[in-house]
C-alpha cells in the first residue's frame, strides 16, 4: 500500500508538471525560448511515459518514452532552431494576444478539464481519471497555444505539445493498445510538418490584416 | 493444403499500396497513368467481389459487414473513375508546366496511398486502427493540395494541415475515451478497442465518459466531414490543389470522416443511459446546411462555389442519420452516394473547363452550352443533380429526408426546406451565367474524357427513376443496423 501511494504521487508529479510547463509556454515570447521550454516538456513527458512502462509494467511503452525523448525533445528542437536561424526570425517577438489574458485563458480551460474530467470518471480508477485531467488540460493548453500564435514555428510547437498531452492520455489509460503506434504515426506526422516549413520557408500563419489582400489570393474579390 | 483462395479484403489494400510503391519509382507519364488506371480498377473489382465471395469472420482488426461494403464499393469506384479524369487533367497540366515529371511521380504514388488509406479505414474493426488510416489518408490530401506550390495552395495546405491535425488529435482524446469506458467491461489489451466486441458490451459501458468521448470524436472527425464551425479547411483545399483531387475529398474523404463518425454513433446508441448522438447531429447538420447555403452567394470561385456545395450536402447527410429511424437512414445512405457520384462529376467538369479557360473565376466563364456542348451541359446537369431537381437521384433522396422530418418535426423540416431552396437559389444563379449567355474567355477545343463525368451522371439519372429492389433492400437492411 506504502508503494502504491509512492507509484502514484510520482506520476502525478510528473502529470502536474506537464501542465505547469504547457503554462510556461503560454508566455513565452521569443522562438528559442519557447523551444527550450517545449524541449523540457517532451523531457517531463518522456519520464511520465516511462515511469508508467515501470508501474504498468508494460515494457513497450519504453519505446514511446525513447521517442518522445530522442525525436521531440533533441532532433526537432534542434531541427527547428536551425530553422529559425535560416529564415532570420530569431528576433521576432509576437503577441496576438495579450500575456494576461492568454493565462487566464489557459487557467479557465485547465479548470473546465478538471470539472469535467473529474465528474465524469468518477468510477474509474482515481491514477487513471487525474490523468486523464492533466491530459486534457494539456491539450486545451496546446490548442491555446495554438490559437494565440501567428508564427508557423510557434504554431507547431503548440501542436506538438498538445499531442504531448495526448500520449499521456493513452499512456495513462491502463493496457490500451496501438500506443506505440499511434505516437510512431504523430513522429511521422510532426516530422512532415517540420519538413514542409523548411522546404516551403513558412513564415507566417498567412494571416493578414489587409482583408483585401486576403481576399485577392482567394480569388474571392469582386 | 489447397490453393490460396482470393481473399478481397487483402486486395482492396494490397493492390492501392502495392501500386503505390511502383508508381513511386515508374518514369514516363503514359505508363504510370496507365498503371494507376488499371491499378485503381483491379482495386474497384475486388471491392466488388465483395458482395460475392464469403466474408472474413470479424477479427481484431478487419471487419466487413453490409455498412462498410457500400462505403468500400462507392470509394473504389469513385476512386476508379476519377484516376481516369486524372489520367487526361494532368496530361494538361503537364503540357502547361504546373507539374514536372518529378511532382507527377509523387502525385501518383500518393493518390494510391490515399486509396490505401481509405479503405484501410472502411476495413478496419479497431478504433485505433481506423484512426491511424484516416490520418495516413489526411495526410497525403494535404501533400496533394499543396502540389502546385503557389503561395494561395501552400496556405490552402497549411490551414488543412493545422485544422486537420486539430481535428485528429481531438478524434484520438475521444477514442482513448472510449477505450476507457470500455476497459472495464471488455478488459484491458486489444480487446478494448475492436469494434463487434464493443458493440455487444457497449449496455455496460459507463454512460457519461460515452458522452464526452463522443463529443469530442464528434468535433474531430466532424472537422474531417467539414461541418459548419469546423470547415475553414475545406474551400481552400478544394480550391487550390488539383482538380481530382477537389473530387476525391469531396466524394470520398469526407465519406471516410462520416463513416467513423457513424460507427461510435452505432457505440453510443446501444448505451440507454448515453445521451442520444441524434439531436447533436441534427443541429450540426442544419447549421452546416444553412450556413454553406448563404455562403453560395458571395463566391466567385467556381471550385470554392462547388466546396460550400459539399459542406451543405454534408450537412444534410448528418442530419439524416442524425434524425435516425429506418427512413431517414436510408434517405441519408442514398444521398451520401448520390452526392459523392454527382459532385465528383461535377469536379470532372469544373476541371476541364477551369483548365480550358485557364481560370477558376466565375465571372470569366460564359456561354459554356455554346462553346463546349459537352462541357457545358455536362455541367448544367450536374448542378441540375446538385441542387436537388427532379428526375434525379439527388431529388429523391433530399425529398425522403423532408418528408420524413415532416412527419417527426416539422419545425426542423421548415429550417431544411429553407435551407435547401437557399442553396438551389445560389447554384441555379451561377450555373446560368456559366452556362449560358455570350460566350467569354478562351473557346479553344477541350482534350476532356467525358465518359467518367456521364458515366456517373447516367448513374444518378437512373437511381433517380428507378431504384434497382436488391439495392433498396440492401439500403433498407443498412438503414435499420444504423438505429
Amino acid at each position: 500500500m506504502q508503494m502504491h501511494s509512492l507509484d502514484f504521487d510520482i506520476s502525478h508529479t510528473l502529470a502536474g508538471g506537464l501542465v505547469l510547463i504547457s503554462f510556461m509556454m503560454l508566455y513565452q515570447d521569443r522562438l528559442y525560448s519557447l523551444l527550450n521550454v517545449f524541449a523540457l516538456h517532451a523531457v517531463v513527458l518522456a519520464l511520465s511515459v516511462a515511469w508508467q512502462a515501470y508501474v504498468q509494467n508494460a515494457p513497450h511503452l519504453y519505446i514511446t518514452a525513447a521517442i518522445a525523448l530522442i525525436f521531440k525533445a533533441i532532433v526537432i528542437p534542434v531541427a527547428l532552431h536551425r530553422i529559425i536561424k535560416q529564415l532570420g526570425i530569431h528576433r521576432d517577438i509576437e503577441s496576438a494576444v495579450g500575456i494576461g489574458p492568454t493565462m487566464l485563458a489557459g487557467m479557465a480551460l485547465v479548470a473546465l478539464s478538471m470539472v469535467l474530467m473529474l465528474r465524469v470518471t468518477a468510477d474509474a480508477d482515481p491514477l487513471a481519471r487525474e490523468d486523464l485531467a492533466f491530459a486534457l488540460s494539456v491539450v486545451l493548453l496546446g490548442l491555446l497555444v495554438m490559437v494565440t500564435r501567428r508564427n508557423a514555428v510557434s504554431q507547431v510547437v503548440g501542436f506538438m505539445s498538445l499531442e504531448n498531452g495526448l500520449v499521456l492520455a493513452a499512456t495513462g489509460a491502463k493496457g490500451m493498445p496501438l500506443v506505440v503506434e499511434i505516437s510512431v504515426a504523430f513522429s511521422i506526422l510532426i516530422a512532415f510538418i517540420v519538413i514542409g516549413i523548411f522546404l516551403f520557408r513558412i513564415r507566417e500563419r498567412f494571416d493578414s490584416v489587409d482583408v483585401s489582400a486576403l481576399d485577392d489570393f482567394r480569388g474571392e474579390r469582386r | 493444403m489447397n490453393v490460396p483462395s482470393f481473399d478481397p479484403v487483402a486486395a482492396v489494400l494490397l493492390i492501392p499500396i502495392g501500386s503505390a510503391a511502383l508508381l513511386a519509382i515508374l518514369p514516363g507519364y503514359r505508363l504510370t497513368a496507365r498503371l494507376n488506371v488499371v491499378a485503381s480498377l483491379a482495386t474497384f473489382l475486388s471491392a466488388l467481389s465483395l458482395f460475392v465471395v464469403e466474408r472474413p469472420l470479424p477479427g481484431p482488426y478487419v471487419l466487413v459487414d453490409d455498412l462498410n461494403i457500400v462505403f468500400i464499393v462507392l470509394n473504389t469506384f469513385v476512386g476508379f473513375t476519377t484516376s481516369i479524369f486524372s489520367a487526361s487533367y494532368i496530361a494538361h497540366e503537364l503540357e502547361t508546366g504546373r507539374l514536372t515529371p518529378v511532382y507527377l511521380r509523387f502525385y501518383h504514388a500518393m493518390y494510391q496511398t490515399m486509396m490505401f488509406g481509405m479503405n484501410l479505414a472502411f476495413v478496419s474493426n479497431n478504433i485505433g486502427l481506423m484512426w491511424v488510416a484516416l490520418e495516413i489518408a489526411t495526410l497525403t490530401t494535404v501533400l496533394m493540395v499543396g502540389i502546385y506550390r503557389t503561395h494561395a495552395a501552400l496556405e490552402a495546405a497549411w490551414k488543412y494541415f493545422i485544422l486537420g491535425s486539430v481535428g485528429i488529435a481531438f478524434a484520438l482524446f475521444g477514442t482513448i475515451l472510449v477505450y476507457m469506458a470500455a476497459r472495464p467491461v471488455v478488459g484491458e489489451g486489444q480487446d478494448g478497442m475492436v469494434w463487434t466486441l464493443l458493440i455487444q458490451h457497449a449496455a455496460n459501458f459507463d454512460p457519461a465518459l460515452l458522452n464526452v468521448a463522443f463529443i469530442f470524436l464528434l468535433l474531430g472527425y466532424g472537422t474531417k466531414v467539414g461541418l459548419a464551425p469546423l470547415h475553414a479547411w475545406l474551400p481552400d483545399a478544394h480550391a487550390e490543389g488539383p482538380t481530382p483531387i477537389s473530387a476525391v475529398l469531396s466524394g470520398l474523404l469526407l465519406n471516410v470522416a462520416l463513416y467513423a463518425l457513424l460507427r461510435f454513433k452505432i457505440l453510443l446508441a446501444a448505451n440507454p443511459a448515453a445521451i442520444a448522438p441524434g439531436p447533436l447531429m441534427v443541429t450540426i447538420g442544419l447549421v452546416s446546411l444553412v450556413f454553406a447555403a448563404f455562403m453560395l452567394y458571395r463566391r466567385r470561385d467556381i471550385k470554392r462555389l462547388f466546396a460550400y456545395s459539399s459542406i451543405e450536402h454534408m450537412g444534410i447527410i448528418v442530419f439524416a442519420f442524425g434524425m435516425g429511424g429506418p427512413l431517414a437512414n436510408f434517405a441519408g445512405l442514398l444521398h451520401m452516394v448520390m452526392h459523392s457520384l454527382t459532385k465528383s462529376a461535377i469536379f470532372y467538369a469544373v476541371g476541364h473547363i477551369s483548365q480550358i479557360k485557364s481560370t477558376q473565376r466565375i465571372s470569366r466563364i460564359r456561354g459554356l452550352t455554346v462553346t463546349h456542348p459537352a462541357l457545358g451541359w455536362g455541367l448544367v446537369m450536374g448542378v441540375v443533380a446538385i441542387s436537388g431537381l427532379p428526375p434525379l437521384g439527388i431529388f429523391m433522396s433530399e425529398f425522403l429526408v423532408v418528408s420524413s422530418t415532416f412527419a417527426r418535426a416539422p419545425l426542423l423540416a421548415i429550417v431544411l426546406v429553407f435551407g435547401l431552396l437557399l442553396a438551389f437559389g445560389a447554384l441555379t444563379l451561377r450555373m446560368t451565367s456559366v452556362a449560358f449567355g455570350e460566350p467569354r474567355g478562351s473557346t479553344k477545343s477541350a482534350e476532356a474524357s467525358y465518359v467518367p463525368m456521364f458515366a456517373h451522371l447516367s448513374l444518378v439519372l437512373v437511381a433517380g427513376i428507378y431504384l434497382p429492389a436488391p439495392l433498396v433492400v440492401w439500403f433498407q437492411h443498412v438503414a435499420r443496423l444504423l438505429g
